[in-house]
């Protein structure tokens, strides 16, 4: 069991109060993962040319300053970095494998969460208001957002294994459900060359969408193939740079809701969750059929 | 006109005050406000009462539910009316899955559409759905009736016992056990009065009727290959 809510705003005017606007969906949603929560926010895009790292450390006081002037000293391109919680995003015109490379060979201890030109991502364990404080995530401002709260069920309660998961530039998943056929797709899926930080069953749903994304299917094509090649229980929210989508499974036998206003979109595994928005009770309700995807945004 | 504000008095204050009633009671008209998709509202009532809730409802809602009416001003998520031994459930909106799941009595009225799983296990509750019904609606149904007024999903029936059900729209396909049945007179009037009851204007006699083919009673021999 598992909670997921994701809120895209349809009216500009809304982007200031996005932080606002979504954390009591999160907390609500603490009943159903209490150990760990994640977001991913997508704001203040970078400029063109620019990527922006979402990049993590257990430990609270890592350098983060030293890890910058290392990184640019290498990769003689500019290169910025904000500090927020134990995570740090870091903004640089070097070349997306450059710094991963360099990342890998000297600060194997730093995880790279999440990566593209306008999202941002935050997961750590703990109650899901905790961590929505430990991130100052109610002044964020943005265009959408998608969360998750975890209640363990497949691999350990650990900060790697909290959700949302990176599926390639600006793309992130979050899952409520399981799945059965993991571990045969993850060997699969590392001998296409793909790596894994842990043994949690959503990364290998996250994975494959980036190594169908890598083979040049949209979006839309990519989850209609894992549909198919995904076995078990799910119900995805997958955020794009500028939209998100929900499908379910073939049975939709994980809870999911949808709702949309002139003003904004909303999922979530209860509808509780989405009550607290402006409008929620004249908005347009329903629950996503199984194997349908729903996309808002984006192409 | 009793007004209860959920949002102040949490879901147990709500329905403590409502199982606190003597049968006899004055008091028998309630409107819940604020219900803000809360779980469980109007659980467990056995009193003659009339209880509105003002707005959407979340899992749960109306469960168990003996002798009141309970109308829903709104949506409901999984579950409503789910085990209710008599009285009515109405819903303005639509509903999540497993609506009416292994209702004993009373009837359930969904004005919009029901998700999957509607009527499962039903057994002896009657429902009526102004809308469609998802993918496995009346699983294992026992008895008691699903009046579907828009169409139906995949395997609709599956595994049904004895239940009855009338599907205006089109059925993707029929489950395990499920089989068109003639309409009698005698099915078009129990059909008429489900739709009265539930206030809902249909002519029955543009639905057709599905029930038990009864093979699933008995072991066959025949097929033990198959298990």
């Amino acid at each position: 069991m598992c909670g997921i809510v994701g809120l895209y705003l349809k009216n500009p005017k809304l982007q200031p109060k996005l932080g606002q606007l979504f954390k009591p969906m999160l907390i609500e949603m603490t009943s159903r993962g209490p150990d760990s929560a994640g977001v991913a926010i997508y704001r203040n895009p970078a400029k063109k040319g620019f990527t922006k790292f979402s990049l993590a450390h257990d430990d609270a006081k890592f350098g983060w300053k030293k890890l910058a002037a290392g990184l640019k000293a290498h990769t003689k391109k500019q290169v910025s970095v904000e500090q927020i919680g134990n995570h740090a995003i870091v903004t640089t015109n070097a070349k997306e494998e450059a710094v991963t490379t360099w990342l890998k060979a000297h600060h194997p201890q730093v995880r790279i969460v999440g990566s593209g030109q306008a999202i941002e991502i935050f997961k750590e364990t703990g109650l899901p208001e905790k961590v929505y404080e430990k991130f100052d995530l109610t002044k964020a401002k943005g265009s959408h957002i998608i969360g998750h709260t975890r209640m363990a069920t497949e691999s350990a309660v650990t900060t790697a294994g909290s959700h949302p998961f990176a599926t390639g530039a600006d793309l992130c998943l979050v899952h409520n459900g399981s799945l059965s056929n993991h571990n045969r797709l993850r060997d699969n899926l590392k001998r296409e060359g793909l790596e894994f930080q842990t043994e949690n069953d959503t990364e290998v749903a996250a994975a494959y969408m980036t190594w169908k994304l890598r083979q040049g299917a949209s979006l839309k094509e990519t989850l209609e193939a894992g549909i198919k090649d995904l076995d078990g229980f799910y119900t995805f929210c997958v955020g794009t740079h500028d939209g998100f989508a929900v499908v379910r499974d073939p049975i939709a036998c994980k809870h999911a809701v949808l709702a949309e206003t002139d003003d904004w979109v909303a999922m979530a595994t209860e509808f509780r969750a989405i009550a607290h928005l402006p409008g929620a009770d004249k908005a347009k309700i329903w629950e996503p059929e199984p194997q349908t995807i729903y996309n808002w945004g984006g192409h | 006109m009793i007004e209860i504000d959920l949002e102040k008095e949490g879901v147990r204050g709500v329905n403590s005050r409502l199982h606190s009633l003597p049968k006899d009671t004055n008091e028998r008209h309630w409107l819940i406000k604020n219900p803000m998709g809360q779980h469980a509202i109007a659980c467990g009532l056995d009193a003659p009462l009339t209880v509105e809730i003002g707005g959407h409802a979340g899992f749960y809602c109306g469960g168990m539910n003996k002798q009141a009416e309970i109308l829903v001003h709104g949506h409901v998520g999984p579950g409503v009316a789910e085990n209710m031994m008599s009285g009515i459930v109405r819903v303005a909106g639509n509903a999540s899955q497993s609506a009416g799941a292994t209702g004993n009595g009373g009837l359930l009225v969904i004005k919009g559409d029901a998700a999957s799983r509607c009527g499962i296990s039903m057994k002896g509750i009657d429902i009526v759905v102004g809308g469609s019904v998802g993918h496995m609606s009346a699983f294992m149904a026992q008895r008691g009736h699903l009046v579907v007024c828009g169409d139906a999903g995949e395997a609709l029936g599956d595994s049904i016992y004895e239940a009855r059900l009338y599907v205006r729209g089109k059925v993707d396909n029929l489950g395990a056990d499920c089989i068109e049945k003639k309409m009698t007179d005698h099915h078009l009037a129990k059909l008429a009065r489900l739709l009265d009851k539930a206030e809902i204007k249909a002519n029955p006699k543009d639905f057709r009727r599905f029930g038990s083919a009864r093979k699933l009673y008995n072991f066959n021999i025949d097929h033990a290959d198959a298990y």
